[in-house]
């Protein structure tokens, strides 16, 4: 019982992480139509700007605050410099130019911090457990990763549902031209939203940081997760992203927490040690072609009308 | 048709010829680097022709590619690690898995479109990666190595490295041919046109996604049949053959090459890997100007290499 309330939280915590980034790469889909395969590089970028200034001011707030202004800035930067040529562009372009620039900040990263992992050490107020149910204890850290990705969450409902802002964003996704044509200025509305996406995607990884380490192509594989989740969502949809998210960190922590133990039940143990790795890491995969062959479309998808 | 004589063509001619002389040259300098490397280019350059007749005929934008090479190579290590030598068993199994795969996971992902369909192809070669990862008998993370290389009786010595090139080159001309072979047929036209206009086509009668499952189960095939190449040449199979960064590698080949053009790919690869290869010689962040070069060659670069050879004629 006691595994299964932790287990779950794990995979709650995995889920909403998970959420920060999707939704960064939704945002920037639904609305620019551009695919980003480098904001695998963008979470990786968060997680190494929080370990530097982390360790360069000696205070973790304020070192996490300067690596989501970096990665916000960094965003915006890119956008700006190289990404807002390829708007309008084929999709394909859109991954070739992005899988670029992924070689590009691998490369630049081991150039400037070298080919070992770094560490983000947490400070002494997040290590403690904290007693959630009686008898329960949970990392304070993974408590705090849930709290702020759920108050992300809703700072982008209310942003995007209930401010000025949002409204030009949703215009802006609807009719680019439309909006354009009404005095709004798109280009710097569309850079906004990609820094937008980059600080999420920094977030991501800067709260990831302290639990795995902080090292090379860590943003490659989660960013084949947020992937998952965006298709089984539907793209451009972000409550699809939100609900996939948590969804597919359950799953996936889930899986793997308890499948060895249940194919042993069926399975020989031997059998069952060797088919456990491969099946619990399938799983996500088998969930989302189950959802392919119901609804093609992904569960929320975006602008039904 | 008939003013054959062209840039492109030229180029093309010369590329073959001189992939035809490379041993000669190799052995007479003794320069066995450049053979090595250029085996590794031909199997890589038949991976890409095989995603070209998807990609450039078939309007697919698979990004799973590279889960095939893998696929025809773990058939090949892990019959050799079981003690079943032969090549004349190993290729048909590795072909038929990769078909297999490619039929499952075309079957799935032809339901979708556009960057779903991108994702998925990826998210499923992941799906692959993270499988063999997790084969612990066969090496898992750390891969498989092969003792023997697959035996075909007295027909062929894959252990003579000029043997092994010419048979690559061979497999490539052959792969080659049949992507012309089919690019012109009936199939192929019915495939082409459905990359310029689904909905015409299905109006007058051509069930669009059977058309399209063959196409790419035929590209997973020769894309496998390169794997089993590339575990052959390299003595060792592991996941990293299938990490989708090497998809992508074969994605930019046939870009930088010329999509949906016949041997644009095999350009694409030579010019990639001969810029990898050389830039890693200058320096050791060689990805530090390779990513930028590739956002250039999408901005600027359209049609790759054999588009730039075509403008080059017209002036």
């Amino acid at each position: 019982m006691l595994l299964v309330v932790e287990q779950f939280l794990n995979g709650l915590q995995f889920g909403l992480l998970l959420f920060l980034l999707a939704a960064g790469l939704t945002l920037v889909f639904g609305i620019m139509d551009f695919v980003n395969l480098a904001h695998g590089s963008l979470y990786m970028m968060g997680a190494y700007f929080a370990a530097t200034f982390v360790a360069w001011t000696g205070n973790f707030i304020v070192g996490i605050l300067l690596a989501l202004g970096a990665t916000l800035l960094l965003g915006i930067v890119l956008e700006f410099v190289a990404l807002r040529h390829f708007y309008g562009r084929d999709h394909l372009d859109h991954v070739l130019a992005t899988f670029g620039l992924i070689l590009f900040f691998n490369d630049a990263v081991r150039l400037i911090w070298g080919p070992g992992g770094l560490a983000l050490p947490l400070p002494a107020w997040l290590t403690v457990p904290i007693q959630i149910m009686p008898g329960v204890f949970y990392p304070s850290y993974r408590l705090a990763i849930i709290a702020v990705s759920l108050a992300v969450a809703a700072f982008l409902y209310v942003v995007v549902m209930r401010t000025r802002l949002g409204m030009l964003i949703r215009a802006g996704a609807s009719n680019r031209e439309m909006i354009g044509a009404l005095g709004i200025n798109i280009k710097l509305l569309y850079t906004l939203v990609f820094g937008l996406g980059a600080a999420l995607a920094g977030l991501a990884g800067l709260m990831q940081a302290p639990i795995l380490t902080v090292q090379i192509g860590m943003g490659e594989n989660i960013l084949i997760l947020a992937f998952v989740i965006i298709v089984i969502g539907g793209i451009g949809s972000i409550r699809g992203a939100f609900l996939a998210a948590i969804f597919v960190g359950l799953i996936d922590t889930l899986g793997r927490a308890f499948l060895p133990d249940l194919l042993r039940q069926v399975l020989s143990s031997t059998a069952a040690s060797t088919a456990a790795p491969a099946l619990s890491s399938m799983l996500i995969y088998l969930v989302m072609a189950m959802v392919l062959v119901v609804r093609p479309e992904g569960l929320f998808p975006a602008n039904r009308r | 048709m008939k003013d054959w004589l062209n840039a492109r063509n030229a180029i093309v001619v010369l590329v073959i010829a001189g992939l035809l002389l490379l041993p000669l040259y190799s052995s007479m300098t003794g320069n066995i680097f450049l053979l090595t490397l250029f085996t590794r280019i031909v199997i890589f350059a038949m991976a890409a022709a095989s995603l070209n007749l998807i990609m450039g005929y078939g309007g697919m934008m698979s990004f799973g590619h590279a889960a095939y090479l893998g696929i025809g190579g773990y058939a090949v290590g892990i019959l050799a690690h079981e003690g079943i030598g032969s090549g004349f068993i190993q290729w048909p199994v590795a072909l038929i898995a990769s078909a297999l795969f490619a039929l499952v996971i075309g079957a799935l992902s032809l339901r979708t479109r556009g960057v779903y369909f991108i994702m998925i192809t990826l998210a499923f070669a992941q799906m692959a990666y993270y499988v063999a990862s997790g084969l612990s008998r066969y090496g898992g993370d750390d891969g498989l190595t092969i003792y023997k290389r697959s035996d075909f009786g007295g027909l062929i010595n894959l252990s003579s490295r000029v043997q092994l090139y010419y048979f690559c080159l061979a497999c490539m001309f052959g792969v080659i041919y049949l992507i012309w072979r089919i690019v012109n047929s009936r199939f192929g036209m019915v495939v082409q046109g459905l990359r310029s206009n689904e909905a015409r086509m299905q109006a007058i009668g051509f069930p669009a996604n059977r058309y399209r499952l063959v196409c790419f189960v035929i590209s997973g095939t020769m894309c496998g049949l390169a794997g089993a190449l590339l575990a052959n040449n390299t003595d060792f199979v592991s996941p990293a053959v299938m990490y989708w960064t090497r998809s992508g590698d074969l994605m930019v080949m046939v870009i930088l090459g010329g999509m949906g053009s016949l041997f644009g790919p095999v350009l694409g690869a030579i010019v990639y890997l001969v810029l990898e290869e050389s830039l890693s010689q200058v320096t050791e962040y060689w990805a530090l100007i390779m990513g930028p070069l590739l956002l250039l060659i999408v901005l600027f670069g359209r049609g790759g290499i054999v588009g730039l050879l075509g403008r080059l004629r017209r002036g």
